[in-house]
């Protein structure tokens, strides 16, 4: 057990000094860029005698060298204060707070759609591993992985809500609608469908393709073998003895993809232009709000870290478990 | 009078493989009778487990093929019978336990539900008297604590435990016939002795009919009543377990026995050398008309590499497929 500890504390260590880099490199991105936020509020009010915009300088702490600015970022994020917006006048923590449900939302329905229809789709093509559902699944895994997810969404967009206006093009719910009522909800979905389908696709595609990879898999197993040979009959055999079986890599899978997906959501979000991270991120960047920017990468980069942490930690838990159990 | 229980006629199994169709059983004749232990031994590859498996009725198809033959329960063509049968077959009255007793057993169930949903299936029972039959069976196949074990998950438990489970699952339903492929193969010495032992114990209890298959002649000994060679989807000699073990007429019997000479050599007599037959079994896909064992026979001659020589009886109960016993007769 004493190994496993040192794993976990060198894992954690290197996933803080990853997030340190992380914070560091987006500071810097954001600083090469040229143009920064005074040079936007200068523009909006339109000529503005120098010693203004020193002294709007100076508010923001622009002023001061470089490293002295990083330094007093990271120490605030250290304290859970990710700065304040100068487009919201907001600070940037309650504006990620208050977008991070619609994009949960939207990750949460497209994953879930995509795992459950991808699990069926793969199974049925495991079955027949040459017949002409198989072949489709391949193609469409293949499609549905490379076309770039904006583009998809776009595609959407023409065909379902200009070409047959089925679904409407943007937000999340008509602003008329009182939230909470039955039909501000049923709007919520209906504005749903393209965004979810959207970022489902790509993943359905995917799950389709592990699905049926981690089936055939099962399915040659011995222990399915075994089942054959008891005289159970092919349904149960495949949806009692292998499936169960088969479904471990997939749920494992999709919850450590759980952060990649989050970042395909932000541009579907940007599409569709869904009230979420990836909109509030689309909008920073228009407005040159360096705070929220740094908010949102640091954000989704926490996020990613996490979730890769969780994955070489299960990894490393459970592979002893099972030597440990197999011994006796 | 034995009464015969399963009977191979002619049996033909084919593979498509790259290289071509690979006849892997040709022209296989074997017959069980109740009670009774039947040996199959030949090395890796010689289409023992395909036997096994066309028994059951599992020979993955494609790429296999059953290209002909009849296999008879009682009478009762397996080969033509329909699926919904076979599955009736299955399990209750032919059980077969495999050789990797640590990937047969399904993982995320544990071993009693695995053992009492055969007797479900077949016997429709309940399932408390299911699980009451599991229990059972674990104590009858020797695991200790069964009461406590019951409720395991296979990778709890060890090879030898394993197997004991995969045994107990296949004789759950009381089966006619129980074919053991390889059984013992993946477990230690000490082990392998258990399961033996356990098995001929079960037989004598039950009354079920073994097919034994092993590459082991060791294991012959300890187990079979009769003993069929099979050498590249044939069967070379067929014989009681005494007169193969005694009077081997094959080559390549021969050369199966003298690789393991404690079988019929006392320690005091001194042994010749510890023997291997040379090369390997050929291609299947690639065999001529001749002998399949040709290629690797000293004796081998023009004919044994022209013609492939039938299954000829040269005693009660003792066939050979070689141009020796002819040769010999005319001598
Ligand atoms: N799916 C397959 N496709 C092609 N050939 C196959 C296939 N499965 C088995 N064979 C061939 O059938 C032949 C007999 O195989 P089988 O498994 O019966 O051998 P075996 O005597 O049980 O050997 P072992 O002692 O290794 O278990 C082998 O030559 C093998 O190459
Ligand atoms: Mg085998």
């Amino acid at each position: 057990m004493a190994n496993i500890s040192i794993i976990v504390v060198k894992r954690i260590l290197n996933a803080a000094a990853l997030i340190l880099a992380v914070v560091i490199l987006n500071f810097l991105l954001i600083h090469i860029a040229p143009g920064d936020i005074v040079d936007t509020i200068a523009g909006e009010m339109g000529g503005i005698s120098p010693e203004l915009i020193a002294e709007i300088r100076a508010d923001y702490g622009l002023d001061k060298p470089l490293y002295e600015q990083l330094g007093l970022y990271v120490l605030r994020i250290l304290q859970g204060d990710l700065g304040h917006s100068f487009f919201y006048d907001t600070p940037v923590v309650t504006l990620i707070w208050d977008a991070l449900p619609q994009t949960l939302l939207l990750v949460i329905t497209a994953l879930s759609l995509a795992l459950v229809i991808g699990t069926i789709f793969g199974v049925i093509a495991a079955r027949r591993p040459n017949g002409a559902f198989s072949h489709l699944i391949t193609v469409l895994a293949l499609v549905g992985f490379s076309a770039p997810v904006f583009w998809t969404g776009i595609m959407f967009l023409i065909a379902f809500a200009s070409f047959f206006p089925l679904f409407p093009p943007a937000g999340m719910a008509a602003p008329d609608l009182q939230p909470g009522s039955l039909d501000y909800y049923l709007d919520v979905l209906h504005h749903m469908v393209l965004p979810v389908l959207t970022l489902a696709l790509i993943y359905l595609a995917f799950y389709s393709r592990l699905s049926r990879a981690s089936m055939l898999d099962v399915l040659g197993s011995d222990y399915v073998r075994t089942a054959r040979a008891k005289g159970l009959s092919e349904r149960v055999v495949v949806y009692k003895h292998a499936l169960r079986n088969a479904l471990i890599p997939i749920v494992t899978i999709a919850g450590l993809q759980f952060a990649q997906v989050l970042s395909g959501a932000v541009l579907v979000e940007a599409v569709f232009t869904w009230p979420g991270l990836g909109t509030l991120a689309l909008e920073a960047i228009l407005r040159r709000d360096g705070p929220t920017i740094l908010g949102i990468l640091f954000f989704s980069s926490v996020v990613v870290v996490i979730f890769n942490l969780l994955t070489d930690l299960t990894y490393n838990l459970i592979d002893p478990r099972i030597r440990l159990g197999s011994k006796e | 009078m034995p009464e015969r229980l399963l009977e191979i006629e002619d049996l033909r199994v084919e593979f498509k493989t790259r290289d071509g169709i690979a006849k892997v059983i040709d022209n296989l004749n074997i017959s069980l009778q109740t009670g009774e232990t039947l040996g199959i031994v030949g090395e890796s590859g010689c289409g023992k487990s395909m036997t096994a498996l066309s028994i059951m009725g599992l020979v993955p198809i494609p790429p296999g093929r059953i290209a002909g033959g009849r296999i008879l329960l009682d009478g009762e063509d397996l080969l033509q019978a329909s699926e919904p049968r076979m599955r009736e077959v299955r399990g209750n009255e032919i059980s077969m336990i495999f050789q990797e007793p640590m990937t047969s057993l399904n993982p995320v169930y544990s071993i009693g539900d695995q053992i009492a949903e055969t007797a479900r299936l077949h016997e429709g029972l309940s399932r408390a008297d299911a699980m009451a039959r599991a229990l059972e069976m674990l104590r009858a196949v020797g695991i200790p604590a069964a009461e406590r074990r019951i409720n395991e998950y296979p990778h709890q438990m060890s090879g030898g435990m394993r197997q004991r489970v995969m045994i107990a699952m296949a004789l759950a339903c009381k089966p006619r016939v129980l074919i053991a492929d390889e059984p013992t193969t993946a477990l230690d010495v000490t082990v392998q002795a258990q399961i033996f032992d356990l098995l001929n114990d079960l037989k004598e209890k039950t009354g079920t009919a073994i097919i034994m298959i092993t590459h082991d002649m060791g294991a012959i000994a300890e187990m079979a009543q009769r003993v069929v060679v099979m050498y590249a989807g044939h069967i070379i000699e067929q014989a009681d377990v005494g007169q193969i073990l005694t009077d081997p007429r094959h080559p390549y019997t021969q050369g199966l026995i003298r690789c393991v000479p404690h079988l019929t050599q006392t320690p005091s007599v001194e042994r010749p050398p510890l023997l291997e037959i040379p090369g390997v079994v050929p291609a299947l896909s690639q065999l001529g008309s001749g002998c399949s064992f040709a290629p690797r026979c000293q004796y081998a001659d023009a004919k044994c590499r022209a013609e492939m020589p039938p299954s000829t009886a040269i005693d009660s109960g003792h066939d050979v497929a070689c141009w020796l016993t002819e040769r010999e007769a005319a001598a």
